[in-house]
């Protein structure tokens, strides 16, 4: 669960919000697109800098979209983009369809300049700032001539890319169906009043949630109604979902704790189920791109390090272990799924990830047995330390993935 | 908002005054170059290559972030790369540029910055970012992780037990140690949270401290300032001006053990002495300056005088006693008891909130720069567990002990001696 609001979870749910409200047929184009180049550094060079006649500078205000130039040679071409008026704009190149994305800058705040720099093959396009967000933006034709230094998404990758994004919706629909089915038992079992099962169930269930929890949290209805923490609850609000369940099952540690009745127990286990139900009825009609998938591994990582190494996500039953291995498996899946192309742009990057990703779960192998792991309560400050250690030491590499996959 | 970069909001500050520009000379030990930056904002630049690592003759600057880490793999190449990439780092943070090449606000939009960015806007600031190796980096546990036990000079080991010490382990040691000072204290915990962000799969931070103000003078320009008993203290500190001094009693020489690869280097001792202020707060003025051996006002020994008097520990005074008595600070330390032993301290004044009682959890990080701990700083240590009136006030809660390599010189990383 997340507490505070724009994490790149938060972001990616509000981005994917965006996009759904949009013309599918651009939601489908944006998994191939976007490649903002990891290597563009100093401050934004002025059109005079420019010495390969690549650079093009667009101005764009409330009935205007001036561009420098509307003729470059193929390559590496960087657009900067300056908004002078009072509403914040967009600015698109498109291809002569005029519906896909090639590339896109969104958020061009007044007075700020944004850049975007991308490979952009020989062919006519069209080149759009869209001042206030709104209609179909002022267009303009522009065009990439032939040229040496052209560079094409390959026919390869976009077959690496195909793959990882249906491999990823497979993943997340399939940790859904299991989470659904886990669920169902689990509440069977707490209704029923068979504790002692249902706290064997509780943390092995909820492992399907946190693979996906990046995911699972872009809904922004359905997170705090099942994994809102006790600790994050406003006041007046109710409070219902897991941990809820989570108390009544280990009250240990709270004080003058007064047991659910059987009739409120039906009614938190009940709306988990349904909430837990319609989850997975959206899950199955979601779409990824490559850098929502990227940065989704990296969402999962930030959870571990917020929430699980801490010992806050399970307070009461202390079942933290058993997150924070599903949390880095869903960030290995997002990961492997990506590697393929990640392999042909930075090829050490997915090395030295592969490698932290195994030390993380060599590290936390030493705690489990079989699908099982010990309480966080029997971890001591060194071993805690020790995994925060791994936690940072793959986070970083991690936290370049996006922008390598991109590039 | 492009083009920011920190030497960029200093209004041509990059312009680099010639060598000669300091005050009596004290770039002495440092590169050639001195580089010595007078920019309006009053900041100045200390060149991070150089003879000996700068941060030890350097004039103490007013604040300090001193951070030890533990090296959390066994791979030697993984460490050099590590040391590699601090040095460039360090280099570019101590010319107040960015920790790295791209910048805090310049870089993509999809990639976390290479800078962390508090520093932007601000002067150089005089930092300094100095390097060190604990007894642990070169065996731990036994095992010479990195092949390089044989190296070991026998004088850098782990500190022994002193009366009084009441150490936190996790707060003690450390494989590696950066000290940053700088004149302002943003500058310095700059320097170590964005090497210490270089630094995670490599190395973990094990423990860190502020220090707010500067207890000790290294260059005669400086006014010897106060600790947190009110006291002037270490005056009688070895001076960037001591060329001779330097050699003999801060600078490791080629023919020390650990010549080979130390020499131009110093031992670093890290000592975190927490003071119990409220108590000392009720002595009675007379009582405070007989614990010390000096007068609270000027700093003078009280066989009288100036500060920079050498103290007379034979003057008589009332009942047959020294005018100074035995037990003071003063004369349980001075050179004088000591076979002429003397350091270079660099300590800081740090409170770090207060404790649960509501008492200043505050005190002296104690930091001293030796040729020779053994003799140097053990026996002296000792002598004041045993003997010094003022360990009444006084806990020391945080140990250290590091070997600080030679400056790195053009092309070079800190401590490549070592690897080589």
């Amino acid at each position: 669960m997340r507490r505070h609001a724009m994490t790149p979870a938060r972001k990616m749910a509000r981005k994917m919000a965006r996009k759904s409200a949009r013309n599918l047929a651009l939601v489908s184009a944006l998994a191939l697109t976007v490649p903002v180049l990891a290597a563009c550094t100093e401050a934004v060079p002025s059109a005079e800098s420019d010495d390969d006649g690549r650079t093009v500078t667009v101005t764009s205000d409330a009935d205007s979209c001036e561009v420098s130039t509307d003729d470059v040679p193929a390559g590496t071409v960087t657009f900067n983009v300056t908004n002078t008026g009072d509403e914040v704009t967009e600015f698109y190149l498109l291809a002569s369809d005029g519906l896909t994305i090639k590339g896109e800058i969104e958020n061009i705040g007044p007075q700020a300049t944004r850049q975007l720099v991308l490979n952009a093959a020989a062919g006519d396009y069209l080149t759009a700032c869209k001042p206030g967000m709104v209609g179909e933006g002022i267009r303009s034709d522009f065009t990439v001539e032939e040229s040496d230094e052209e560079v094409e998404v390959s026919a390869d990758e976009q077959q690496l890319i195909d793959d990882a994004v249906s491999n990823y919706a497979a993943y997340v629909k399939d940790q859904s169906d299991q989470l659904l089915v886990a669920t169902k038992k689990f509440v069977t079992l707490y209704e029923a009043g068979e504790d002692d099962e249902a706290r064997a169930l509780y943390p092995l269930a909820r492992t399907h949630w946190e693979r996906i929890e990046t995911v699972a949290e872009s809904f922004g209805d359905l997170d705090p109604e099942m994994d809102l923490r006790e600790a994050d609850l406003t006041a007046g609000e109710e409070w219902t979902g897991w941990h809820r369940i989570e108390k009544d099952l280990w009250p240990e540690r709270a004080k003058n704790y007064t047991a659910l009745t059987t009739k409120e127990r039906t009614y938190y286990a009940e709306d988990l189920l349904a909430n837990t139900e319609t989850l997975d009825k959206r899950v199955q009609k979601l779409t990824y791109t490559v850098d929502q998938i990227a940065n989704g591994s990296r969402g999962l990582l930030e959870e571990v390090a917020t929430g699980k190494v801490t010992g806050e996500e399970e307070y009461w039953s202390r079942t933290d272990l058993y997150d924070f291995q599903a949390n880095v498996d869903g960030a290995r899946v997002g990961f492997e799924g990506v590697a393929p192309i990640l392999e042909t742009k930075d090829p050490e990057l997915a090395a030295s990830l592969r490698t932290r990703f195994q030390q993380m779960d060599d590290l936390l192998a030493q705690y489990r047995t079989g699908d099982d792991f010990v309480s966080y309560d029997d971890l001591t400050q060194a071993q805690v330390k020790e995994l925060s250690d791994a936690v940072n030491a793959l986070s970083e590499p991690l936290s370049q993935l996006t922008a390598a996959v991109l590039s | 908002m492009a083009g920011i970069s920190r030497r960029g909001l200093l209004g041509g500050g990059a312009a680099v005054a010639a060598a000669g520009v300091a005050a009596g000379g004290y770039a002495l030990g440092q590169a050639a170059a001195g580089e010595q930056d007078v920019a309006e904002d009053g900041g100045l630049v200390y060149a991070f290559r150089g003879e000996h690592q700068a941060g030890i003759t350097t004039p103490a600057q007013d604040r300090l972030h001193f951070a030890a880490f533990d090296v959390i793999t066994d791979d030697r190449q993984a460490l050099v790369d590590l040391l590699v990439q601090w040095t460039a780092a360090a280099e570019r943070m101590t010319k107040g540029l960015d920790a790295g090449p791209v910048g805090a606000v310049d870089g993509p939009y999809n990639v976390p910055p290479d800078d962390t960015g508090e520093a932007l806007g601000l002067p150089p600031g005089g930092l300094t970012i100095t390097f060190g190796f604990g007894p642990s980096l070169f065996s731990k546990n036994g095992v010479d992780r990195f092949g390089i036990a044989d190296r070991q000079p026998a004088a850098l080991a782990d500190l022994p037990h002193f009366p009084a010490d009441v150490l936190d382990a996790e707060k003690s040691r450390g494989d590696l140690c950066i000290q940053a000072c700088a004149q302002d204290p943003q500058v310095a915990v700059h320097a170590i949270r964005n090497l210490a962000r270089i630094g995670f799969g490599t190395v973990s931070v094990r423990w860190s401290q502020l220090g707010f103000g500067r207890t000790s003078s290294t260059s005669t320009s400086q006014d010897t300032p106060r600790n947190l008993f009110g006291f002037k203290d270490g005056t009688a500190n070895v001076k960037a001006e001591e060329t001779a001094a330097l050699e003999d009693y801060v600078w490791v020489q080629e023919t020390d053990d650990g010549g080979d690869w130390l020499a131009g280097g110093s031992y670093l001792v890290a000592r975190r002495i927490n003071m119990t202020i409220e108590v000392w707060d009720r002595q009675p003025l007379d009582d405070q300056e007989s614990f010390i051996g000096r007068t609270k006002g000027t700093g003078a020994p009280l066989s009288g005088g100036t500060e920079f008097s050498e103290p007379d520990f034979d003057m008589p005074g009332s009942n047959d006693q020294p005018i100074i008595p035995v037990d003071s600070h003063v004369a349980v330390v001075h050179p004088d008891h000591h076979g002429g032993m003397r350091m270079l301290r660099r300590g800081y004044n740090f409170v770090d909130g207060s404790n649960d009682l509501g008492g200043l959890d505050a005190g002296l990080f104690f930091i001293a720069f030796v040729r020779d701990p053994d003799t140097q700083f053990l026996p002296i240590q000792q002598a004041m567990a045993k003997n010094d009136a003022l360990m009444e006030y006084l806990r020391f809660t945080s140990s250290a002990l590091f070997a600080v390599p030679p400056g790195a010189g053009e092309g070079e990383y800190v401590g490549q001696a070592l690897f080589t």
